[in-house]
């Protein structure tokens, strides 16, 4: 086994970093793949609470920086899925305990039984952040169709490429198809326009992530949910497959369809 | 389509002003080429022009675009006027 290494990461706070880590950890697994999640945001862990596992952390990531333990000793089974795995950060310390090299030490013994390893990337573009990509094999850029968290991403590919970890892949999450249809949400295509870079997904808004997160489970292993479903192809797409990019439906009824069909222009 | 949609439809959504913005902002951005430093860019270049010819100082523009993946500081510099049409002897 040799893992590849992906790093999620997205500039600004908020965006879905975690989320999407949760997800396609749960994905990839499901898939059959041996997956380790690393949380990489030292002092504000959350990656623990997301996946459901907080009540089962012992020792973290700086414990095994420090040698305090084993790496097997910092590794979380989940609950559901035999071969996901997570290795939580410490909550009490700062990012400046753990290195870069430290990372990429730690992802070189972890490769050897895995077959991927995640790394949820902290907010930011300081240590945290450099400590997250250190050891990426590939990055990917989460955004939202909004012009701060746009302007951000943009921002994290120019520092990724400078770092050689380039160039990188993009999933915008939290479309809302109907307000894109409408013109008052930025487009796939008009995101993908001003940033210049590869897409892997593009995930609707869904409360069914919400619901999945009070509970501390995936989305992705709802059959139910489009959110699950678009992480689903995700992980589809990181393993090599070509999954053409779901289209999003707005819900709307038979007469704003008509209205649509009958408006000048008609629809983009 | 609600009776306010329907009034809209004449008009562009939000999102076309937040993509202009967007390229504006990101010029900005990738270039390191603050407003600021445009302008005190713009304030040099009409001095040091017009050390050599007239220039109409008011209506020099200096602005970043992007052509493809080149970024130009693209300047448009106006002569002035000169009442006559003919060549200086």
């Amino acid at each position: 086994m040799s893992a590849t290494i992906i790093t999620i990461t997205s500039g600004k706070g908020g965006v879905g970093k975690t989320t999407a880590t949760a997800n396609l950890g749960a994905s990839l697994a499901d898939l059959g793949y041996r997956v380790v999640c690393i949380d990489a945001d030292i002092g504000l862990r959350n990656l623990d609470v997301v996946m459901g596992l907080e009540n089962r952390i012992v020792y973290d990531l700086v414990d095994v920086v420090e040698g305090h333990c084993k790496l097997r000793q910092a590794m979380i089974r989940d609950k559901h899925l035999q071969d996901l795995f997570l290795i939580p950060a410490a909550q009490t310390r700062d990012k400046t305990a753990v290195s870069p090299q430290d990372m990429v030490r730690i992802t070189d013994e972890l490769r050897q039984e895995s077959d991927w390893i995640l790394i949820d990337s902290p907010a930011g573009i300081e240590r945290g952040f450099r400590n997250a990509i250190a050891p990426a094999d590939l990055v990917l850029i989460i955004t939202n169709p909004e012009v701060s968290a746009v302007r951000d991403a943009d921002r994290i590919i120019g520092l990724i490429e400078a770092e050689e970890k380039g160039p990188g892949k993009l999933i915008l999450n939290r479309v809302k198809p109907e307000m894109v249809r409408r013109g008052d949400m930025l487009a796939t295509d008009d995101i993908l326009d001003v940033l210049a870079i590869d897409l892997i997904g593009v995930i609707p808004e869904d409360e069914a992530i919400l619901i999945a997160t009070n509970r501390g489970t995936a989305a992705s292993l709802d059959s139910k949910s489009k959110a699950g479903k678009a992480y689903r192809n995700v992980a589809r797409r990181l393993n090599g497959e070509e999954v053409p990019f779901e289209i999003l439906q707005a819900n709307d009824g038979f007469f704003r369809r008509i209205s649509r069909i009958m408006k000048p222009g008609g629809e983009r | 389509m609600s009776f306010f949609e329907r009034l809209r439809i004449g008009r562009r959504g939000t999102a076309y002003t937040a993509k202009k913005r967007l390229q504006t902002v990101l010029i900005h951005d990738r270039s390191g080429i603050s407003p600021g430093l445009l302008e005190a860019l713009k304030v040099d270049m009409i001095d040091t022009l017009s050390r050599h010819v007239e220039i109409d100082r008011g209506s020099v523009q200096l602005s970043l675009t992007k052509e493809r993946d080149q970024q130009r500081l693209v300047a448009d510099i106006p002569l002035a006027n000169r009442r006559s049409r003919r060549r200086a002897t």
